[in-house]
C-alpha cells in the first residue's frame, strides 16, 4: 500500500500549540505542582481537566483501561516466539526516503551534534565505556528489509542495517537475563523494550537506510528498529542504552499507549 | 411439581446477548477513533462527538479491553448455541427458495413475523451471517493485533493493509446489521421484550 498522507495525530499534530502559552503559564504550572494537586495523577488525568469530558479519561475509568493494558502486556510476552521471524522483502520494494514520523513535524527536529556524539551505556552492563560512531560502524552489520508498522495502521517497507542488539549487548556484557532495555533519544525521550524482543535476531541498532548512513528526521546517527515491535517502539537519535529490571515508563506509555506493543 | 418449560431466551443467553451489545459498541465505536489516524478512504472520517477516546490512545485501550469481552463472551455463546440445540432449533434448516422468497415479501412489507419462537428464513439468514461475520471479524482482528506472532492469518488477507480493509469491511456489515436488526426489534417490541424477559415459555417437543 503507498505511503499516506499524515492526518490529525498525536504522532504528528498538524497544529502546533504556540511556544508562548507555555511560557506564559509556566508560574501557574509550578504552582499547581507545587501544591501536589496533580500529585498522584498522571499527567493524562491533568490534560483531561483541561481538554473536557469523555468517559475515557476519568481516572478510575483509566485505572481500569490501564491494567488491562497490562494484562496485555503479559498476555503479549507470553505470545511472544523468540524464533519466529517476521517476513522479510525484496529491496526492489522499499520506500526511499523512509516515512518521517514523530510527536513533532520534520522542521522542528533537533539534529544530533555528531562531534561531541557518543553512545553512553548504563545499568547492568560491565563494560560501560561510551561508543563513538566508528566504533559502532566497525561492528559487524545485518540488513533488514522489513515492514514499519506504526500504530496508526500505515507501513512501509524499509531497509535498515547495523549491529544486531543481541550482539552489541553481549559484547559490553550485558547481563540478558535483566528484564528490560531502555533507549534513551534526544529531548528526554525513553522507550524500553523486554529482553526477549531485544535478543530477537531481527533486533538491529540501526545506523544506516538503504545502504547510506540514515538521514537526520529519521534518527541519524543510531536508532533502533525491531521487526517485533510497532513503530513507536523504535526509537531515533539514541543517546543511551540502559539494561535494567526496573520498569520505567516510557514516552507513549505515559500517554495510556500500550507498553509490548509487540507485532 | 412439574417443572416450567425453559423460556424462549433462558436468562443466560440474555446475559450473553446484552454482554455482546455492550462489547460490539465499544469495539464499533473505539475502532473508529482508531481508524481516523490513518483513514484507509480519504473523505471518510468519523466525528469526534460519536467516538470513544479523546486520542487514539484511550481508543486502543478500550478496544483491546472490548475484545476480551467479545471473544470470551462470542465463544461462551458459540459453545452454548451448539451445546443446548439453540442453533439446529433456530436457525436450521434454512432453503435459498424461501430466503428469497422472504427478502421480497420483506420489502414489501408483508413479511410474517407472528411466530415469535420460529424465526423466518431472513432472520435466520441474518443471525447466521452475522455470527460468521463476527467470526471473521476476530481473525482478521487478531491479525492486525499480532501480524508478525500469527502471520498465517495476515497472508489470509493479502496482507496488513488487506486485513485492515477486511477489519473494516467487517465492522460497516456488522454497524448494517444493528440498524436493521433494531430497526426490526423496535418495530416489532415484543422480540424486544423477549430479549429483556426471556420470552414465552416452550413446551419440549
Amino acid at each position: 500500500m503507498s505511503v499516506r498522507r499524515p492526518t490529525t495525530s498525536r504522532f504528528r499534530p498538524q497544529i502546533l500549540p504556540d511556544r508562548s502559552v507555555l511560557t506564559e503559564h509556566r508560574a501557574v504550572i509550578q504552582d499547581i505542582s507545587r501544591r501536589r494537586l496533580l500529585r498522584g495523577v498522571l499527567s493524562l488525568g491533568g490534560l483531561s481537566m483541561l481538554t473536557g469530558c469523555n468517559v475515557s479519561d476519568r481516572s478510575s475509568v483509566q485505572r481500569v483501561l490501564r491494567s488491562v493494558s497490562g494484562f496485555n502486556d503479559a498476555v503479549q510476552g507470553w505470545l511472544f516466539d523468540p524464533n519466529k521471524l517476521a517476513r522479510t522483502y525484496p529491496a526492489s520494494q522499499v520506500v526511499k526516503p523512509p516515512r518521517f514520523n514523530a510527536y513533532y513535524d520534520v522542521e522542528d527536529v533537533n539534529p544530533i551534534d555528531i562531534t561531541s556524539w557518543k553512545l553512553e551505556l548504563a545499568g547492568l552492563i560491565k563494560d560501560k565505556r561510551p561508543w563513538s560512531l566508528q566504533d559502532i560502524y566497525a561492528l559487524p552489520e545485518q540488513e533488514e528489509i522489513i515492514k514499519h508498522i506504526c500504530v496508526e495502521g500505515w507501513d512501509y517497507i524499509g531497509q535498515w542495517s547495523g549491529p544486531r542488539l543481541k550482539d552489541f549487548l553481549v559484547r559490553v556484557g550485558a547481563d540478558l537475563s535483566a528484564k528490560y532495555v531502555e533507549f534513551h533519544g534526544n529531548d528526554d525521550y525513553m522507550e524500553s523494550i523486554d529482553m526477549a524482543s531485544a535478543l530477537h535476531p531481527q533486533t538491529i541498532l540501526a545506523t544506516k537506510y538503504a545502504g547510506e548512513p540514515i538521514g537526520v528526521p529519521y534518527g541519524y546517527p543510531l536508532r533502533l528498529r525491531t521487526a517485533v515491535k510497532l513503530g513507536y517502539k523504535n526509537p531515533k537519535w539514541i543517546r543511551a542504552i540502559v539494561v535494567t529490571n526496573t520498569y520505567n515508563v516510557g514516552f507513549w506509555e505515559k500517554q495510556g499507549f500500550n507498553w509490548f506493543a509487540g507485532l | 411439581m412439574p417443572i416450567a418449560a425453559p423460556r424462549m431466551h433462558p436468562l443466560v443467553l440474555r446475559l450473553m446477548h446484552w454482554t455482546n451489545a455492550f462489547a460490539m459498541i465499544v469495539m464499533i465505536l473505539s475502532g473508529w477513533k482508531i481508524y481516523n489516524d490513518d483513514v484507509l478512504f480519504g473523505i471518510l472520517h468519523f466525528p469526534d462527538d460519536i467516538v470513544l477516546g479523546i486520542w487514539a490512545q484511550h481508543a486502543l485501550q478500550w478496544h483491546f479491553f472490548g475484545m476480551w469481552i467479545l471473544v470470551v463472551n462470542g465463544l461462551a455463546y458459540l459453545a452454548y448455541g451448539l451445546a443446548s440445540g439453540r442453533f439446529r432449533r433456530l436457525l436450521v434448516p434454512l432453503s435459498p427458495r424461501e430466503v428469497l422468497q422472504q427478502v421480497i415479501d420483506a420489502l414489501r412489507f408483508r413479511l410474517a413475523h407472528a411466530d415469535l419462537v420460529h424465526y423466518n428464513a431472513v432472520q435466520k439468514t441474518l443471525y447466521i451471517g452475522i455470527i460468521l461475520v463476527g467470526i471473521v471479524q476476530v481473525i482478521s482482528g487478531i491479525a492486525l493485533w499480532k501480524p508478525v506472532q500469527f502471520s498465517f492469518l495476515i497472508s489470509l488477507f493479502y496482507d496488513f493493509q488487506g486485513a485492515r480493509l477486511v477489519h473494516f469491511i467487517g465492522m460497516s456489515v456488522i454497524v448494517l446489521f444493528l440498524l436493521v436488526h433494531v430497526t426490526l426489534a423496535l418495530l416489532v417490541p415484543k422480540t424486544l421484550v423477549a430479549m429483556l424477559s426471556g420470552g414465552p415459555r416452550i413446551e419440549p417437543r
